[in-house]
Order: structure tokens, then sequence, then C-alpha cells
């Protein structure tokens, strides 16, 4: 296995409190995984990229912003490895990078219409700009 | 009964309906919920990364002042049940952010996880009892074929939530025959209706909540209810053209206790 | 004051490359009692040995130290050697200087201060050896076996067949285990049943088998050699010596509605019941709980109806009390209940079921007479899917870590067989990994594969849920990167097993240990894989870990083999070093008894004469066939009074002290 980045890797480890070593790639998480199909990497990739270092790659795919955290990976793991954690750590280590928001405070009011609950906006602050 | 009645954000803007209708509801049943003149939103979304102290921060705020008030807080609303639910076990079994937390709020008694957060279905079923609701059903709601939305936030991960089983609820099927109604249960009840990226991902969020609320039409319900204004608001504008009508669970609670 | 011999081994390179040898002779030489030191190459070849036996009569020792290797491995040899010189074996000390000196080190000079440190510290502790002598004690010539599965079978033939009396205690009304309620056998398909029965009724017709069906074992005393048991004999209601097994009554009982245990709860059975056709004893019961006489005091149709005149209400449990030399556990397993893995519905729908459940269904015995059908409608299925791994290697605490071992060649098995039987039926398999070490193991699932057409899929199922009628799976392809929805009409889950639920509280009366997991831990996992840590216990079958039937069958010969050369002796020798209570300085505090596990200390009122006072006392007392000699009383003992022979506190004082120096 060719470690691309292993200090990236325990960062990741670190911050979504998932040791990714413990997956025995069964593949429950993308068997239960609700958005699969929208999905580049599918979130047994994510866990195994992970333990691998390949950090940059998942940092630039389409899937980070295709999980819905439903924690249903996080339900059905038989190795209590928390996909859904590690996919939030990797969203929150690009958005910390400058300049690298997925959404902006100046974007929002185009995606808003009248019904939309006051949780969807104040998430959207926090799920995808830092 | 008293409590500490936590409404969220929502629940006073775009949710009016949930929280109007749970406290007459609760007046109804008896119980006394007390809204916090100072309280601050939950922050809508559980930062599930260990290292976000400061998104919890508001969080705990709430826990804090109903552990002063000595009363166990009650939500209604998924998202902030959800958030106070797991911010709280962080504060109680995560030494290393109970200890950034606290040294960060300078509280006057540490903060500890001691405040017991209820959801306001729990509270129905484990505080009041469902049998003690049916007796004080006056509108039973006889012949209609309800089916619950449980979505995400309340059920998972179950070992933190301690909801109800993940897999196989029960409470809001128990609470529609409590009211008189014949509950369908449906297979996706469970999973989740993509509301969390109803803003950013339109397409997605509409094939989600198609599945839901296919599920539930092809399995004979007339009606869905939620405990989620983002699941409430994504299954009505992304359940597709023929989509059932989707109520708040309290709206039901008030029309058969005839307080609507 | 002793004569002490010193004996340093080189091992070869082993020990000599980085102690050097000649300085330790050297410096043990100026030790107090050392009398002669010496070296040699391989202390423990014939030549070494006799350098000892040399030196010992030359030189009058009165005790030796040989510094070389692990006890563990050759402290029995230079015991020996030392006795066929005249010398007390337990006046012989090892000074392990190869596994915990030079294996562990690389500098030369530090490990020769440390073999010397070693060597001095064995020198000091034989000078305060005493001479011991292993006592004997009897050895009853019956073993007792608990469980009447195959283990339990084969370990009792096995044991009766070389002559020795045997009881089986079994908990169910019949023996014959979980391998009586299997279809077919991997990887020969030969039926289970024509293989199993024929040696049930062996075990009827062995005189040296005595068979207690639908007991308990309810205590056990005593120790390796000498156990005493208590067997709770359930009332069967039914006089066991008097029914013919004819069956009438079960055609006449009109309470219909129990779960029927042997076909896995799928149909219902009467209140009076046997359990299956081979069942071994071929004897009625009456399920108290269910039958209407002992509800309600009406019906007694099985009394009117049976014609031995066999059925008798009034029968009570039976307390039978008998000795044995050695036990042996054959407690087997079941599988784990799944109510955590609703995520497959199995509690919902009755067309998810288990691989046990599928056995009896494909058997002619069984609930649908042998024909595959699906539960829920009685219709032929087009389509089974099976899950593997449901409940094991998990850790999320739902599940079991382990591999539960049996489920990939099961699985194998019953696709096969379907798939040979039903062509037309599409049968799925989704796995995480395949597992087929044994003997046409893997050629066996290859067979299915190739010959058979079974799918196997690598990856997991999500969820199962009902649609329009039938099943629908979501699962993943893991090799195809591919998010699966399958229609199927059955869905079969290889769960995990788990210890027999009355293995615990057996170890905890055997005083056997058992794992987190309620495995029964083996005494040494590769050397003595079928004893128990404790003397005259002994593991046969899945109570010891998981096990398919071959390699049950060969445990079972290998335990009874271990009983076997037990039973043969008619005298134990006891190991000499166990604890010793000084009564005068006992203060009766029962401490010492509540820390042993072995149950080897008791209590007695004795008159003790303390400096001139008489007086009677309570104190305490070691059953020295029961010590194992692990000292937990000794450090409990809050007076001093307990010490361990062989193992003094004096003895490991002087040891520390050496080492201080």
């Amino acid at each position: 296995m060719v470690h691309k980045s292993l200090e990236q890797a325990c960062l990741i480890m670190d911050r979504s409190g998932v040791d990714t070593r413990k997956c025995m790639m069964c593949g429950k998480c993308s068997a239960t995984c609700p958005a699969f199909d929208e999905m580049d990497y599918h979130p047994h990739q994510f866990v195994k990229m992970v333990t691998e270092g390949d950090i940059e790659s998942l940092l630039s795919s389409k899937s980070l912003w295709k999980c819905l955290s439903c924690f249903a990976c996080v339900e059905r793991c038989p190795r209590g490895v928390e996909p859904a954690n590690v996919v939030e750590a990797l969203r929150v280590t690009l958005l910390r990078r400058q300049g690298e928001n997925y959404i902006t405070a100046d974007d929002i009011p185009g995606l808003l219409d009248d019904k939309l609950p006051q949780q969807a906006i104040v998430s959207a602050f926090r799920k995808y700009k830092k | 009964m008293i409590y500490t009645y936590y409404p969220g954000c929502t629940l006073k803007t775009k949710a009016k309906d949930l929280d109007l209708y749970a406290r007459k509801s609760a007046t109804a049943l008896g119980v006394t919920l007390e809204e916090p003149e100072d309280w601050q939103c939950c922050g809508a979304v559980y930062p599930l990364a260990r290292d976000e102290i400061a998104t919890r921060l508001s969080a705990v705020r709430t826990l804090v002042s109903a552990r002063d008030n000595k009363r166990a807080v009650v939500t209604v609303c998924s998202a902030c049940h959800h958030v106070l639910v797991r911010v709280n076990d962080d504060m109680k079994n995560d030494a290393d952010m109970r200890g950034k937390v606290n040294r960060y709020l300078e509280l006057e008694n540490e903060y500890g996880g001691e405040t017991e957060v209820i959801h306001y279905l729990t509270m129905l079923r484990d505080k009041i009892g469902f049998d003690e609701i049916k007796k004080k059903v006056v509108k039973p709601l006889e012949g209609k074929k309800i089916a619950a939305y449980y979505g995400c936030m309340l059920l998972r991960p179950s070992k933190i939530m301690a909801f109800d089983d993940a897999e196989n609820p029960t409470i809001i099927e128990d609470f529609i025959k409590a009211l008189g109604a014949e509950p369908v249960i449906y297979p996706f009840r469970n999973e989740c209706c993509g509301g969390y990226v109803t803003m950013s991902d339109k397409s997605l969020a509409k094939k989600a909540a198609g599945k839901v609320m296919a599920s539930a039409k092809d399995n004979g319900a007339e009606l869905i209810i939620t405990a989620c204004p983002l699941c409430m608001y994504n299954l009505d504008a992304n359940g597709g053209a023929d989509k059932l009508p989707v109520r708040y669970f309290t709206e039901l609670l008030a029309e058969a206790l005839d307080v609507k | 004051m002793q004569k002490i011999g010193v004996f340093v081994c080189w091992c070869g390179s082993n020990i000599a490359a980085t102690v050097d040898v000649a300085e330790v002779v050297q410096a043990v030489k100026t030790q107090p009692g050392v009398a002669f030191a010496t070296d040699y190459q391989y202390m423990c070849s014939e030549a070494g040995q006799s350098i000892i036996k040399n030196a010992i009569k030359e030189h009058d020792l009165t005790g030796i130290v040989v510094c070389s290797c692990s006890p563990r491995m050759h402290e029995a040899t230079f015991r020996k050697t030392a006795q066929a010189a005249g010398l007390n074996p337990y006046m012989v000390e090892i000074a392990n200087i190869r596994e915990h000196c030079s294996w562990i080190h690389k500098d030369k000079n530090e490990a020769t201060q440390k073999a010397i440190i070693l060597a001095n510290a064995a020198v000091a502790k034989v000078n305060l050896n005493a001479p011991l002598v292993q006592g004997e004690s009897s050895v009853t010539k019956r073993a007792l076996v608990i469980g009447g599965g195959i283990a339990g079978i084969q370990t009792a033939l096995d044991i009766a067949e070389a002559g020795y009396e045997v009881d089986i205690v079994e908990k169910e009304p019949t023996i014959g285990g979980k391998m009586a309620q299997l279809d077919k056998t991997f990887p020969t398909l030969d039926c289970s049943a024509c293989i199993l029965t024929p040696k049930m009724v062996d075990v009827a017709a062995n005189e040296n088998i005595t068979l207690y069906t639908y007991s308990e074992v309810e205590q056990v005393k005593g120790f390796v050699g000498n156990f005493s048991v208590t067997i709770k004999k359930k009332a069967r209601y039914v006089k066991e010596d008097l029914c013919t097994g004819c069956g009438e009554c079960m055609s006449k009982c009109p309470s219909k509605k129990g779960k029927d245990e042997f076909n896995c709860g799928l149909n219902n059975r009467t209140a009076i019941n046997i359990p299956f056709a081979q069942a071994i004893p071929n004897v009625a019961y009456i399920d108290a709980e269910q039958c209407i006489k002992f509800k309600t005091g009406k019906c007694g149709l099985c009394e009117k109806t049976c014609s031995a005149n066999a059925i008798d209400y009034n029968q009570k449990d039976e307390i039978i009390e008998r000795e044995y030399g050695a036990i042996v556990m054959a407690t087997g397993y079941e599988p784990i209940k799944l109510d955590k893995f609703d995520e497959y519905q199995y509690s919902k729908h009755p067309d998810v079921i288990t691989s046990l459940e599928l056995e009896r269904i494909m058997n002619a015995a069984g609930p649908t007479g042998g024909t595959l059908l699906k539960m829920s409608d009685k219709e032929h299925p087009h389509s089974v899917t099976f899950i593997q791994c449901v409940g094991s290697r998990d850790i999320s605490g739902r599940g079991k870590p382990y591999c539960s071992k049996i489920c990939c060649m099961y699985t194998a098995k019953h696709a096969m067989l379907i798939r040979d039987k039903y062509p037309d039926v599409e049968v799925n398999v989704f796995y995480i990994d395949v597992r087929t070490p044994g003997k046409n193991f893997d050629e066996f699932y290859r067979r299915a594969v190739e010959e058979y057409g079974v799918n196997y899929i690598k990856g997991q199922v999500g969820k199962v849920y009902e649609k329009d009628g039938h099943l629908v799976v979501q699962a993943v392809d893991l090799i195809a990167n591919k998010q699966l929805v399958l229609d199927t009409d059955m869905v079969v889950l290889a769960t995990a097993i788990e210890p027999s639920k009355t293995a615990r509280d057996l170890a905890s009366m055997l005083t056997a240990s058992i794992d987190t997991n309620d495995f029964i831990t083996e005494a040494h996992p590769k050397l003595r894989p079928v004893e128990s840590p404790t003397a005259g216990i002994f593991l046969s079958g899945v109570c010891q870990g998981p096990k398919d039937i071959p390699e049950t069958v060969s445990q079972a010969g290998a335990a009874a083999a271990k009983v076997i050369g037990l039973l043969a002796k008619d005298k134990l020798l006891t190991n000499p070093c166990v604890a010793h209570s000084d009564e005068l300085l006992c203060n009766g505090c029962s401490q010492c008894e509540k820390v042993c596990p072995y149950g080897a200390i008791s209590y007695i009122d004795k008159e003790v004469n303390d400096h001139g006072v008489r007086e009677t006392r309570r104190v305490a007392q070691v059953n020295e066939a029961l010590c194992q000699g692990c000292g937990a009383c000794t450090v409990t003992c809050p007076s001093g009074a307990m010490d361990l022979k062989g193992f003094t506190n004096r003895q490991i004082m002087a040891e520390v002290d050496a080492i201080c120096k």
C-alpha cells in the first residue's frame, strides 16, 4: 500500500474520531447509502482511501457534497467505523482552506424560497463555509 | 409536570404550527412547558468533526441553563433534538471536549452532561403514556391511514440517540394508534428524505424524497406525519407531483385532543 | 548449610553468544552455599545430565541450580536427573538465562551481569528449599459428559469403548443436539441424520453409558479424580421405562399450539411430545406449561390413550448424586438472537429466515416435508438471497467479534442444494470473504459457483424490505462498484453462533475459565487444546470455539483420550507446591476461602496449642488435591498464615534480596 500522506490520514482520523483501519471492507455502508448513485467515490472507498492517505482525491471529489449525513452507514456498520464522520472531517478540512467555501453568504439568497425552514439556512452557513 | 421547553429557531418562523400545537396539546395534557427567555439557536446541524468546539457552545448554553433550573429539556424539532442530545453526550463522555468547552465558557459550575434531553414524543410515551393520551382523545382520528416519517435525526446513531429501535421503530405508530388512527408501516420511514441537501442539490433531494413518498403511498398511506421541519419542507417541496399531504405530529395531536 | 551445585548451560550459541558463561561460573562460586559450579554446551543432553549426576554424588550436593532455558522447557528434565542421583527433585531451581536474558539482550556485558544476578537469586532460593513429597489421591473410574450433541456423543462413545463408565447429561429430552437438526453435511452432502442417528443408537445400547436426558447439572464439588456432581433430572411426566415411543399420545393430545423447538418454531407441536422420530431415548415428555391437564386439571387424554400406562402426572424432579473422575464440557452453541439486525426484517417477515431454519425447511422431516417453500404463503420461491456474516466479525456491539467459522461452508451447501433440486431458482450469496480452509472445502465452494451457477457477490446487504408482495434487497457489489436493488423471494441469514447460555454457569461451577465471548478457555491454545486449566475438566466441541462437525469429532476423540489417560491411573500424584496454613497464625477471617478459584480452602474448628494455651479456633485448611498452587491466598492472607510450599514468602524475599544486592 502506498501512503500518499500518512500525516493527512492521521489528521482525518483524529478529526473524525474514526479509526478507518477497523474497516474490513464488507461494503455495508455503500449498500446502505441513499446517495450511492450520485457519488464518484463511494462510502467504503472513502474509508479505504483515508487509510491509504489518498486525501487530496477525496477533497476534490463530487461525493463530498453528496453525503446526506443520514447516519445509516454509521448505524449499520459492523465494525463501528463511522463513514459519515469521515466525510464530514474531509468537508471541514477543505472548507478551512482559504477560498474553498462551497456556498458563500452571497449565494444563499438565490437558493431560498418562501417555505424553506430557518434551520436549512443556519445549517447551510455551518455546513458549507468557514 | 414542568419542563424546560426548547422550541428552536424554525418553530418561531416557518414551523409555527409545530410549536403552537405542541403547546396547546401540552396544556390539554396537563404539562407545563416553560420556554427560557434567553435561548439561543442550537446550531441546526451537529458538528461531527471532533475539533469543532465553537459550534457546540450554543447547545451547551441551553443545556447548562436547563441544569441550573433543575429541569429536563423537551424538544420538538428533530434537528434540535439531535444536536442537543449529541452535544450532551459529548459533554458526558468525551473528556477532552468537556474540558475545552468548560474552559472556554468559564462556568460557575462545570457542565458534564447532567441535563436530561427528551423529545416531545418520548415525553408522550414515557412521562404521560400513550394509554393516558388515548383516554384524553376527544376526536379520535378514526379511519385515517397515517404514515409516520421518522427520518434520520431522531433515530440515528441509536447508541447515542436512544430514541427507539433504529430499524423497526414503533413510537410514532403507537402515537398514531393512541389518536385512534391506523398507522401505515412502510420500508422507507427511516430512510433519508434528502433534506440535508435540499438547498444545494435539488435533484438528489427530489430523488430521496420521491422514494420516501412512493414507499408511503404504495403501502396505502393517506397522510404523512413528521417531527422535523426540514423533512416536512423537503417532502412537500420535492415529494413529486402526486405527493401525499405532510403534517406535523403535534397538529394531529391537537386535532384529536380538540384543542386545534 | 546447603551444598549447592550450579550448572551453567551454553545452549549452543543461544546463551553462550550473549552471556559469558565462564564468568557466571566464577561469580556464583562466591555465593554462600555454593560448593561446585561448572558450564557445559548442552546441559539437557545425556552428557550434560551425567555431569550433574556425577557432581551431586561426588560433592554430596544438597541442592542444584541449573542456569539454562525456561523452566517450562526443562525443569521436569532436571528434576528427574536430580532424582536419579538421589536428590529430592524439589531441591532443583532453574535460573532462566535464555528467554529472560540472552535472547532479549544484545550487549554481552549487560547480559552476563544479568545472568549472574539471576543465578544468584536462584542460589539464594535453594538455600531455603526443603525437600517436598508429592501426595497421592484416588481416581473414580467414571466420566461425566455435559451435553449430548455430536461432541458429547463422540466423547462418551470413545470413553465407553475403552471400558470406562460414562454418563451423559443432556438438557433437552433427547440427545442429538444441533447436528440432528441439520439436513445434509458438507463437503460430502451425506444426510446428517443418517450418520448421526446410528451413533445415538450406539449410545443408548452401550452398557458403559448412562443417559440423563431432560437433566441439568446442579452442583459440582471435589477435584480431579474425585468430583461429586448433583444432577437434576426434570420430571417428564412419562415413565421412561414404560414408554414405548409409539406416539399415540401425540396424535390424541388436544393442545397443539406449542412451538416445535426441533423445527426452530416453524411449526407447532403437541404438549406431549417426542422431539423427532429418531429421538434417543424414544420417550415422550409433557410440556407442563402447555398441557391442559396441568393448567386446568381436566383432559388426561394421553393417560387414557397410553396402552403402556407410562403417563404419570405426579412425577417429580429427581436429584441424582454421582461421583466422577473426569468431567467433559460439550455444551455446544446456539445461533445468536437477531433482534438487533432488523435492517434484514427477520423479526417482521416470515420469508427472512436463519440458515438453521432453512436446514429444517430442506429436511424431509421438517415443516414443509423437505420442499423449499416460502413460509409466508407456502409457495415456491424463484430466487433466494443468502447474506453471510450476520452478527459475525461484528465489533459494533450488535454481534460477535469472532468469525463463526461454519457459515461459509453451510451457505455454499445450501446454495448448491437449492440449485441442484430447483434449477429454476436464482441463488445469490452476499459475502465479505469466503473462508474455506479444510479438506475439500474450497473445491466444494467452487463447485457451487462453477457447476451449480450460484452467484457469489462480494459485498453486504444494507436493507431488506417488502414491496408488492416480494422482498427487495438493497446491497452493494464491491467488485463492480455498484449498488444493487434486487427482487427476491427468500432471504437466508448466516447467523453468528455463540456458546450455549448454560456454559457460563457451568464453567463457574467447574471453576473452568471462560473468555469474554463465553467460550471455555483451553489450558494452552496450541499444546493443550482439549483441557481446561482446571485439572480433570476437558473440552469437546463448540464450547471451546466455533468448529464444524469433522473438527468437533476430532476434538471429541482427543478429549476422550485425555479422559481415558486420567481414568487409567489408579492414583494421581499431586503437586506438592501447594498452599499451607499456619494454624497458629490464622485468624479465621475467611478471606483466603473467598479468593481461592479452586474451592480448595475450607474452615474447620480445631483445638490448637498456642504456647501452652489450648483453645478451639476456626482455622483455614487447604485441600492439597484441589489446590493448584496459584498463590492467591498467600497474598490475600492479612495475618501471614498462608504460605506456598516451594515458593514460601521467605524464599521469594531471599530471591528479591539477591537481585537487589
